[in-house]
């Protein structure tokens, strides 16, 4: 191996600086009652980061956003949106997309 | 293991499907750039396998081919990753049941796509430690094992773009997001961090963007609910 001497420490502090977040909350609030303003607080997480990924997941293409039609992520997400709304079934909703973008990135 | 645990384990392992589809070839991509920064298939393993972040990693892959410092490598890691702490905290109200000596193993597999698919499913129904297992162990392995391949096998890797693996994890947040959105107000939240998710992604350097958007709208959350 080349250059990248002690690459191990390097491994270590990513690793924990990357652990110490995950673990410390679930250490310690699942010891103890929420406060009733924090769960609210946390009611609105998973729709509030579900949004925030993925607009730029299908937004933001080569560190660009490309809101147009000539954008196949958008597109197919306009189509799926439908029916993942009324499926509520995940896996159902990522296959469909799936075959969507296939059909319009070979024959759009 | 009891029959219930062998259910519930099989459940999280099928719930990782989409998760997989997205892991494999981000995973090979990961891998062939580390490749190219110099890294060996077994170090980029080590660090998949120790980091197990794959926003992260990418920095700190094309950090390391600009040849930062371990010290800068690990500081911008440390960042990106702060978000983390939300899901965790989003996550405990749902640990509380599990043995708690499990809870150090169990959340060392938060991401973003498996806090994403468990927070759906534990608000569903009580889940116990052999889900979440099922679940994130499927998709901690399915990213190892990608990017090692990836590192190891860059140049023979087919296009997988062609087959719709690039929608795999947005397909995934769109089905979970419109399971969330149960009224008014959380369709507004979601336009709102959606808005501004993009906003910071372009006036700030450095994957704060989720974060910022999810504390504000969540913050935002409180005030509508009282």
């Amino acid at each position: 191996m080349n250059g990248h001497k002690n690459l191990l420490l390097l491994l270590l502090g990513m690793a924990l600086v990357t652990y110490l977040p995950r673990l410390m909350p679930a250490m310690i609030l699942s010891r103890r009652n929420i406060p009733e303003v924090l769960v609210k607080f946390l009611e609105y997480v998973p729709v509030s980061v579900l949004s925030a990924l993925l607009l730029p997941s299908i937004l933001v293409v080569e560190g660009k956003i490309n809101f147009s039609l000539s954008n196949p992520l958008l597109v197919t997400s306009l189509l799926t949106f439908p029916l993942a709304y009324r499926m509520k079934n995940m896996f159902l909703t990522v296959i469909a997309g799936m075959v969507i973008i296939v059909v319009l990135n070979r024959f759009v | 293991m009891t029959a219930c645990e062998k259910k519930e384990l099989l459940f999280g392992i099928k719930r990782a499907f989409p998760i997989v589809m997205g892991y494999v070839p981000v995973g090979f991509a990961l891998g062939v750039l580390a490749a190219d920064a110099g890294l060996t298939p077994f170090q980029t393993g080590m660090m998949s396998l120790m980091v197990y972040a794959g926003s992260a990693q990418f920095i700190a892959v094309s950090m390391l081919a600009a040849g930062a410092s371990y010290l800068a490598i690990i500081a911008t890691t440390f960042l990106v990753n702060l978000r983390h702490l939300l899901f965790s905290a989003s996550l405990s109200p749902y640990f509380k049941d599990l043995d708690h000596r499990l809870i150090p193993l169990i959340s060392f597999y938060i991401t973003d796509e498996s806090f994403a698919v468990s927070i759906t499913d534990v608000k569903e129904k009580v889940r116990g430690y052999a889900y979440f297992l099922g679940l994130y162990v499927t998709s901690y392995l399915s990213w190892v094992l990608s990017t090692v391949l990836g590192a190891a096998f860059g140049s023979l890797i087919p296009d997988t773009r062609a087959l719709g693996f690039d929608f795999a994890l947005p397909g995934m947040f769109l089905a979970l997001l419109c399971m969330q959105i149960k009224d008014g107000k959380k369709a507004f939240a979601a336009l709102m961090a959606g808005g501004l998710s993009l906003f910071f992604l372009w006036v700030l350097p450095g994957n704060w963007n989720v974060i910022l958007a999810s504390v504000i709208t969540a913050a935002m959350g409180v005030l509508l609910e009282r």
